[in-house]
């Protein structure tokens, strides 16, 4: 099977490259792509890339994967169309062939405040939900922060400063509205800026890649419904 | 407040721009869907029909708040094209007052048309 992958090393090479490979897969395998680079790091260990867990949950190794954000480890290579075309997450700094520097992504995640802030007189024990408030946070903590979503939106392309990103708002959300936070109106405050919700122009890349099956522009809808009661 | 504010933004806030967008869509909309049946259902358009439509308080109001819609429209939708597309601070600030200045100059040029100053 052919590969064709982005390399880049800043300290050798004056401008990135796509270099080729070749890998023997039996007929039939169930290969993941991840298993692929690792064969393939074997062959040239100068090859780079991020990984840890190997099973979708750790959010280490997103890549773009012919011409779509995924994570390469639960990506089968028998749902890709040879040859292969790897590079890094698009619209970060590339720190060596694949690994990103995503220090603005958890720079965006860091503003949202992603933690539960409760002003109200501590219970004894827990701070207690119902089934009910306990169903709304399904389908937003489940993110795994591994960045496709906000690396395949070109809002967060232009301004990755200023707009929160889907990740970020998708997080964002998920403490709006959970029953046991007290900042629901401070945290929204925060958002009412002309960027950092309102930048999403609904172009849906994110939901298109997210590995994890979420959908970051519902949430950002509520976002913005959740803006236009407190506002109006 | 937001984390970032924009001297040469229209609205206040990001809520207030987007629902200026939505507004002034509609009233654009009415506008043209409103010229377009009084076109097609007027048998002969000829200048007296035309001025004696513009003549009334209503035509005169409705095309004001068009002309602002268009107006309010131009300046929020290239304001977000200039700060997605144009990364040096200064092209998008010549850019934003240049528009700035259109849609100002278009407000007053259109009042001056629809009250025949
Ligand atoms: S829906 Fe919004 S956040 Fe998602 S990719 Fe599009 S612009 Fe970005
Ligand atoms: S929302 Fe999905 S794509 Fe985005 S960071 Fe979370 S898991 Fe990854
Ligand atoms: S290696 Fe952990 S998500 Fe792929």
């Amino acid at each position: 099977m052919k590969f064709s992958i982005y390399r880049y090393n800043p300290e050798t090479d004056k401008k990135p490259y796509m270099q080729e490979y070749d890998l023997d897969v039996p007929e039939g395998s169930d290969m993941m792509l991840l298993d692929a680079l690792v064969a393939l790091k074997n062959q040239d260990p100068t090859l780079s890339f991020r990984r840890s867990c190997r099973e979708g949950v750790c959010g280490s190794d997103g890549m773009n994967i012919n011409g779509k954000n995924g994570l390469a480890c639960i990506t089968a290579l028998s749902s890709l169309k040879a040859p292969i075309v790897i590079r890094p997450l698009p619209g970060l700094p590339v720190i060596r062939d694949l690994v990103v520097d995503m220090a603005q992504f958890y720079k965006q995640y860091e503003k949202i405040k992603p933690f539960l802030i409760a002003n109200d007189e501590p219970p004894a024990k827990e701070r207690l939900q119902s089934p009910e408030d306990r169903a709304k946070l399904d389908g937003l903590y489940e993110c795994i922060l591994c960045a496709c979503c906000s690396t395949s939106c070109p809002s967060f392309w232009w301004n990755p400063d200023k707009f929160v990103g889907p990740a970020g708002l998708l997080q964002a959300y998920r403490f709006l509205i959970d029953s046991r936070d007290t900042q629901t109106e401070e945290r929204l405050a925060e958002l009412d800026d002309a960027y950092s919700v309102f930048r999403c122009r609904g172009i849906m890349n994110c939901v298109d890649v997210c590995p994890k099956g979420l959908n970051p522009t519902r949430a950002i809808g509520h976002i913005r419904s959740m803006l236009l009661k407190s506002g109006v | 407040m937001g984390v970032v504010t924009a001297s040469t933004s229209l609205g206040r806030s990001g809520l207030h721009d987007w629902i200026i967008q939505r507004v002034s869509a509609i009233v654009m909309l009415a506008y043209v869907i409103f010229l377009g049946y009084f076109i097609c259902t007027t048998p002969e358009l000829s200048f007296p029909v035309w001025q004696e439509l513009f003549a009334s308080t209503f035509m005169k109001v409705f095309s004001l708040l068009a002309l602002l819609s268009v107006i309010g429209h131009a300046w929020i939708g290239l304001w977000i094209v200039s700060t997605d597309y144009m990364p040096k601070l200064a092209i998008r600030f010549v850019f934003q007052v240049l528009i700035i200045l259109i849609c100002l100059a278009l407000l007053v040029w259109g009042i001056q048309i629809l009250w025949s100053l």
